[in-house]
């Protein structure tokens, strides 16, 4: 609790302490002097409690703002106390201030577990300058300076491991949680902690533009963006309590002339207005459930941009994927080997072995499928637009395509269209192909499966790739359809044809040259990071881990948050509502009033942290 | 341009919207949200306004609904 709210407390207990005695009096006594003692004593209370509410009453009026809650607040109390009903009138007060305490209460602590989210921040750098350590602000270091990182430091500035050996902890930054480890010539990201060795890097960013503040700007921002439902209760509270005050006058006024004249009864019944005429509860139970929601979401490592992310994600029914990078790796690995003549590892190893030197990502792909690459390798040649020839083992091995082996004189099968051959001579026979394709992303299967469990079950996967090659991945991914061939602008369109009334579309790209796509839609997901800034400033939600699985989880939290706040606000106005007519119908005393006011208040805070709790 | 500012003691959320509303009615504010939870302003102004000027009017308005809520200027 912070100090305002140890005084808040301490000035409501001594308030509850003679607000008791000031009714026990009254209650136990007769004596027309001890009761006078009680009400003085409830009185005290009044003020204890509620003095700061008056003060602001005053000054706010003077202000112009009529409709102020703690005017309507001091203005039931003193109503209550002018028609002799003393308790009623220490007890809004003591109430009323109690909600207070607890609303403030609830709001410091959302605000902190998400300050902790967000403590990234580096403090300091330590810059060699002349052989000297010196500490400074990460701002003030400059791109090409050398820099030392302790254990337990976080990185500064975005750089490159000079000297030193050490894993960092970048889980706050990517989402990945097993540290990675770092050697020289590496690249490391600001605001990552350095876990074991003393690192010595040279700074490739300012502090301003590294990852690390890339993203506390970005979380920082992302709780603007808000959603129907927080501005639904903007809006309901700016009429709200106008139109609450404005029917208390009228309740005052009017019934009395056709009721003999009772006043004090109405004017009773039109108090209980006032008590209830504060919206406090409602507006602060629906942006404190979304903060939650967007709590939950940064946990899971990813960046949801405000409420109207969430409100969106919740409503998703169709989704929309880009091939390369986001459902598959974009790297190409060996799928199938039809060796002829020989061990399809004898086949692996004489064309990894010609392949050895080869930059190409297929020869690369071919390379790694093999494992123990100790081939002897000579006399490599390349052959333009062709392939490669080489004398591996003593074997003398050409490897490549369609073409080559057909000036060689073969005629190869012709291939699955979804997969690249790479086709083999040996020693001057054909000696089989082996086969390629793009892999399946980790985690791709997975979270599309969950997606569909969710309800999400239109699944169209939007590629520049050949439709066969498409069919292949969506086919194993069990898609619900796919566009094959599209150039970017292409792209556009399809996501433009996707979009429709009663459809809520996510698209999730890998970032690079998807920004349009990703503002189109109406949920844009950037997948892994914040490499691309156009991509990020487009998006909806930001995986920083390249996993797509982060996905389901977001509209799972997204789904959660979203039913929390929409029973808050039901709940509210249900009670709110009913208190109002059982105040006209004069079945409610201002006690009930100011119990369902705090407790609805009370209710909702607690319900509100409930917002973004998933299964795991 | 836009710029963020940290509203100290933003106690009450309705209160943070009927700041904004106000903020929003300043001549030469193009945007202005008031986020209760992270008690932020952020104001979207145009490029040549004299901000000093702009703030000092900006916290008149906070103060007309909230006397103890302060802008944060550095």
């Amino acid at each position: 609790m912070s100090r305002k709210q140890k005084k808040l407390l301490t000035r409501i207990l001594l308030g509850a302490a003679s607000f008791a005695d000031g009714v026990l009096i009254s209650h136990l006594t007769d004596v027309l002097w001890l009761q006078w003692i009680g009400k003085g004593l409830v009185i005290l209370a009044w003020v204890l409690c509620g003095i700061d509410v008056a003060i602001k009453a005053v000054k706010n009026i003077g202000h112009g703002q009529i409709f102020d809650e703690n005017f309507l607040m001091t203005l039931a109390t003193v109503g209550a106390f002018a028609l002799g009903d003393f308790a009623e009138g220490g007890a809004v007060m003591l109430f009323f201030q109690v909600g207070e305490l607890f609303q403030s209460i609830a709001v410091e602590r959302s605000r902190r577990s998400v300050a902790a989210l967000m403590d990234l921040r580096p403090d300091m750098a330590l810059v060699l300058r002349d052989g000297q350590v010196e500490e400074v602000d990460p701002e003030d270091v400059q791109v090409g300076d050398l820099l030392q990182v302790l254990p337990g430091q976080r990185i500064p500035v975005d750089g490159v491991v000079v000297t030193g050996f050490s894993s960092v902890d970048t889980a706050k930054i990517t989402g990945e949680s097993a540290p990675r480890d770092v050697k020289p010539g590496e690249q490391v990201i600001s605001g990552c902690i350095n876990i074991s060795g003393v690192l010595t890097i040279r700074a490739q960013s300012e502090y301003a533009s590294s990852t690390v503040a890339r993203i506390l700007t970005l979380m920082e921002s992302a709780t603007e963006g808000r959603s129907k439902t927080e501005s639904f209760i903007t809006r309901f509270a700016r009429y709200y309590t106008p139109c609450v005050v404005v029917g208390a006058v009228l309740l005052a006024l009017i019934p009395p002339c056709f009721d003999g004249w009772q006043f004090a009864r109405w004017v009773t019944r039109a108090l209980n207005f006032l008590v209830v005429s504060c919206p406090c509860a409602l507006v602060i139970s629906v942006p404190l459930s979304f903060f939650g929601g967007m709590g939950a979401v940064s946990r899971a490592g990813m960046i949801a941009k405000g409420g109207i992310a969430l409100e969106k994600l919740a409503k998703a029914n169709v989704a929309a994927f880009d091939k390369t990078g986001t459902l598959t790796t974009g790297d190409f690995a060996v799928c199938q080997v039809k060796a002829v003549n020989m061990q399809e590892e004898t086949l692996i190893r004489l064309v990894a072995g010609a392949e050895s030197v080869s930059n190409h990502p297929i020869g690369r792909a071919i390379v790694s499928a093999c494992g123990k690459n100790d081939q002897k390798v000579e006399e490599i040649r390349e052959i333009p637009g062709k392939g490669i020839y080489a004398v591996v083992d003593g074997h003398r091995v050409y490897a490549g395509n369609r073409l080559l082996m057909e000036e060689m004189g073969h005629e190869p099968e012709t291939a699955d269209e979804a997969t690249t051959p790479v086709y083999a001579m040996v020693d001057g026979r054909y000696a089989g192909a082996i086969y390629l394709s793009d892999t399946i992303k980790a985690g791709a299967k997975e979270a599309l499966d969950s997606m569909r469990v969710l309800g999400v079950t239109d699944t169209v996967m939007l590629t520049g790739d050949r439709p066969a090659v498409a069919r292949n991945v969506a086919g194993m991914l069990g898609l619900s359809r796919f566009h094959a061939g599209l150039l970017p602008q292409d792209k556009v369109e399809k996501v433009k044809d996707l979009l429709g009334k009663d459809k809520t579309l996510i698209f999730a790209g890998d970032g690079v040259n998807d920004a349009p796509v990703l503002a189109l839609a109406d949920v844009g997901v950037a997948m892994g990071g914040i490499g691309s800034d156009a991509a990020v400033e487009a998006a909806d939600l930001v995986l920083l881990k390249d996993d797509l699985r982060g996905l389901p989880k977001a509209i799972r939290i997204a789904r959660k948050t979203m039913a929390v706040a929409r029973q808050n606000v039901v709940f509210a106005l249900v009670v709110k509502f009913a208190v109002l007519l059982l105040s006209i119908l004069g079945y409610a005393s201002m006690w009930l009033a100011v119990f369902a006011d705090v407790g609805v208040a009370v209710l909702a805070i607690l319900n509100a942290t409930r917002a973004g709790r998933i299964k795991k | 341009m836009r710029k963020t500012y940290t509203l100290e003691d933003l106690d009450c959320a309705n209160c943070a919207a009927k700041m904004e509303t106000l903020i929003n009615k300043l001549p030469g504010v193009e945007k202005a949200t008031v986020t209760f939870m992270t008690s932020r302003l952020s104001l979207t102004v145009p490029e040549d306004t004299d901000l000093p000027a702009l703030l000092k009017q900006v916290q008149k308005e906070i103060h007309k609904v909230d006397s103890n809520c302060n802008l944060i200027v550095k």
